[in-house]
């Protein structure tokens, strides 16, 4: 059963890579903000399932941490793009 | 032996779910439908992920009394919040920045007869 979270995780890492197509070809700003709030979110899914897989709790700690940084930096990317800052 | 398929049940669902976000992403036409796609999607997506990582640490209390397992559904729900709260609000501000930027939307009207070229 522990196997699960491991193939999971790799299946969150694969649409990480196919999230990355689009903050390549992305036209403006905005899309590449968007795909990399997805990356970001996948990224603490990952995160929370690794920590599981590898019995590190420590792993859980930094996802939340993550999710409160990532969503500091989308705010400030977001405040440069429309041209507040 | 039901812990089993019910964490295989919302691991799938939590995986579809993120994949069709990241079809969308690539797929869409402009800014908005994209973060329309992705945001709610890979939300919903994660937080099925980590129900799962919860029932699976329920099994694994009930079954070994470890109390390790009790921090780590703890952990997860806060996770889950911060999740669910920071995914909103950040869709909201990119959404707002788009749109003073000048980015307008792409009119949804499928012309088929121009496409055809007759």
């Amino acid at each position: 059963m522990i196997e699960y979270f491991f193939i999971s995780a790799l299946a969150l890492v694969i649409l990480m890579l196919g999230s990355m197509i689009r903050l390549y070809i992305g036209p403006s700003i905005a899309d590449r903000v968007v795909a990399v709030d997805a990356i970001n979110t996948m990224t603490i899914a990952a995160m929370i399932l690794l920590g599981v897989y590898y019995k590190q709790l420590i792993f859980i700690d930094v996802a939340i941490v993550y999710a409160l940084l990532s969503f500091v930096s989308t705010l400030y990317i977001a405040k440069y793009v429309g041209g507040e800052l | 032996m039901v812990a089993e398929i019910l964490v295989l049940i919302f691991l799938i669902i939590g995986l579809l779910f993120n994949a069709l976000g990241i079809i969308g992403l690539i797929r869409f036409p402009d800014v908005y439908t994209r973060m329309h796609a992705t945001t709610k999607s890979t939300t919903f997506g994660s937080i099925f992920l980590c129900f799962g990582v919860i029932i699976y640490a329920i099994a694994t209390l009930m079954g070994t009394g470890d109390s390790q397992y009790l921090m780590v559904i703890l952990h997860t729900i806060v996770a889950v919040f911060a999740l669910a709260i920071t995914n909103a609000v950040g869709a909201h501000a990119i959404a707002r920045a788009a749109h003073r930027s000048g980015q307008m939307p792409t009119p949804g009207v499928v012309d088929r007869l121009a496409e055809a070229n007759l």
